[in-house]
């Protein structure tokens, strides 16, 4: 029997080929792409306002709805804004110590840094939202720890998404960078410095440009990462993001949901060609 | 980079305010965990190891554990095969679409999680008519961890050289016979490293989970998510989410050390490079 099997394969490539990606081709492709265009369609169609159920014909008035109803164009302003000031702050609070890392760390200190940034992104993300829910809370630690110098803390709102988010994402956006700042040859900036340039001319014009494309593939993360997320929005403010009326509707009004969700997928990718079109993927 | 004593020193402040930024806010849920007192407010009334007792003895806790280790377990074992059949594939044929595949098996988890939550939900519930369960959960738990599996052994297949397999396969090993002793041996490490981080992603998932869950049903975070708005089951909140911090960074920390240990990568250029297996497939909770 083995052997049949491997004389029926022996010799025909494409055959193997075919048997080693019909699964996850199939389950990628039919199983999750297929259901991607399945909510395409769902956005299309309508529910009865009496009984409540699916109406299967072809109609706009999920679009109308969204566009129509500041309610709703409220929630998505709010969540694109949110993930374009978690980026750029993520962007930032990044660079140095990626750079650090790369650039000035000892190898030994290399490796340890790489996994204290590592092993927090993968303990729980509910948990580290939940600790901060405790942090921010009226009677919490960081009202403790400012009141002596007279100051509130933001409390819960849109602040504590920002903040909350920022530092979820974080080191989604440090080990890109720090990936793409690696790959700069030392050499190159050993001529830049020798070349006259000071360190600040040296980063600006050198491994600025170099490290931007890095800069840009984590940006994918922290985007599409706060685009997605309605569990932090719910902890640390009352305030409704594109996920919690996404959420809200799955059971009463699918279509509806289906059409809220091609903004953030519409989002994304336009995001994604021009991160491509900025070099950032060769450095996901 | 030559830098000056000055700005040396403000880096290395930098570093050490962001990792206390990372680090402080796990730090005060591990206190918590120990507090005496059952409110949130600061500093905490005292310490205490009482709730970790109630904490094992609440039953709601216990099933929700016990679904999480189900729905882990299984959705990483489907991506042990899927992931592993496509790895293969990419790195030891050519073929049209090649390129694609990396791209396809990260889709689902570069998209936000609330498309892939509802496209999953939907497709169950309106098209297929099949009610939400553990079973929705697994499959779209699966989806997502593929691309942890794929990315370190498609990673280590390509840095094992093919000359071996060839020889394999010239002493008259049929496919199947070089498969199971030499290609799989080379990537084995890669394949349990893998495996490590999709249990650990599937353990703590929520956003996709909560779409696709059973409304009988609780994984762990969801038992975390419905619980910590009710103030009196606050004290057992904080220690389970310390066992769920503990239980999704072992299986990192070991991910990490296996995917370094070996990977026949003694010559390359830069020597310690450290190649970290979770850099490799940046992935998303």
């Amino acid at each position: 029997m083995g052997r049949r099997l491997a004389d029926l394969f022996h010799g025909r490539p494409r055959l193997q080929v075919g048997t080693l990606l019909a699964g996850p081709v199939g389950w990628l492709v039919i199983g999750y792409l297929g259901s991607l265009v399945i909510i395409l369609i769902t956005a299309f169609w309508g529910v009865n306002a009496l009984s409540g159920e699916l109406e299967r014909n072809f109609t706009l008035d999920n679009f109308q709805t969204i566009v129509e109803e500041p309610v709703y164009r409220t929630i998505a302003g709010r969540t694109i804004a949110i993930a374009a000031l978690v980026t750029v702050t993520d962007a930032l609070l990044a660079f140095p110590i990626a750079f650090y890392m790369a650039k000035v760390a000892s190898n030994r200190m290399k490796s340890v840094l790489v996994v204290a940034v590592l092993l927090p992104l993968w303990s729980s993300y509910l948990v580290k939202v939940y600790a901060w829910r405790t942090i921010l809370s009226s009677g919490g630690i960081l009202n403790e720890v400012l009141d002596p110098f007279g100051i509130n803390g933001p409390g819960y709102g849109n602040v504590a998404v920002w903040l909350v988010m920022s530092y979820l994402w974080l080191p989604f956006m440090i080990i890109p960078i720090y990936a793409g700042l690696q790959r700069i040859p030392d050499s190159v900036i050993s001529a830049s410095e020798d070349l006259g340039a000071s360190p600040w001319t040296t980063f600006r014009r050198v491994i600025l440009p170099l490290a931007f494309p890095a800069v840009v593939a984590g940006s994918i993360f922290t985007f599409s990462l706060t685009l997605g997320d309605y569990i932090t929005p719910a902890l640390v403010s009352n305030n409704q993001f594109i996920g919690n009326v996404v959420y809200a509707n799955i059971v009463n009004n699918q279509p509806l949901a289906s059409a809220f969700v091609m903004v953030p997928v519409a989002v994304m990718i336009i995001y994604l060609l021009i991160a491509r079109k900025l070099g950032a993927f060769e450095h996901l | 980079m030559r830098l000056s004593r000055r700005s040396q020193w403000f880096l290395r402040a930098g570093v050490g305010l962001t990792l206390a930024f990372i680090y402080i806010p796990l730090l005060v849920i591990l206190i918590y965990a120990f507090n005496a007192g059952k409110t949130l407010s600061w500093p905490p009334d005292g310490l205490t190891l009482d709730w970790f007792g109630k904490a094992v003895d609440n039953s709601g806790a216990r099933d929700a554990f016990v679904t999480s280790i189900k729905a882990a377990t299984a959705a990483t074992l489907i991506a042990i095969v899927l992931g592993t059949l496509a790895s293969l594939a990419v790195s030891r044929f050519r073929f049209f679409g090649r390129e694609t595949i990396s791209f396809l098996v990260l889709i689902p988890i570069a998209l936000p999680g609330i498309v892939t939550g509802l496209a999953i939900n939907d497709t169950f519930t309106q098209i297929l008519g099949v009610d939400l369960s553990l079973f929705t959960v697994i499959v779209g738990h699966a989806t997502f961890c593929i691309v942890l599996v794929y990315n370190n052994v498609v990673a280590r297949l390509r840095r094992v050289s093919t000359s071996l397999e060839e020889a394999s396969a010239d002493l008259g090993a049929d496919p199947w016979q070089t498969f199971r002793r030499v290609t799989f041996p080379s990537m084995r490490t890669a394949l349990v490293a893998g495996a490590l981080l999709a249990f650990a992603l599937s353990f703590d998932e929520i956003i996709v989970t909560r779409f696709t869950i059973g409304a009988d049903l609780e994984t762990l975070p969801i038992w975390i998510y419905n619980n910590l708005f009710r103030s009196n089951q606050l004290p057992i909140v904080n220690v389970v989410a310390v066992i769920v911090i503990v239980i999704s960074v072992i299986p990192v920390y070991f991910a990490n050390k296996l995917s370094q240990d070996v990977g026949g990568g003694g010559g390359r250029a830069g020597g310690a490079k450290p190649e970290p297996v979770a850099a490799e497939s940046t992935a998303v909770p």
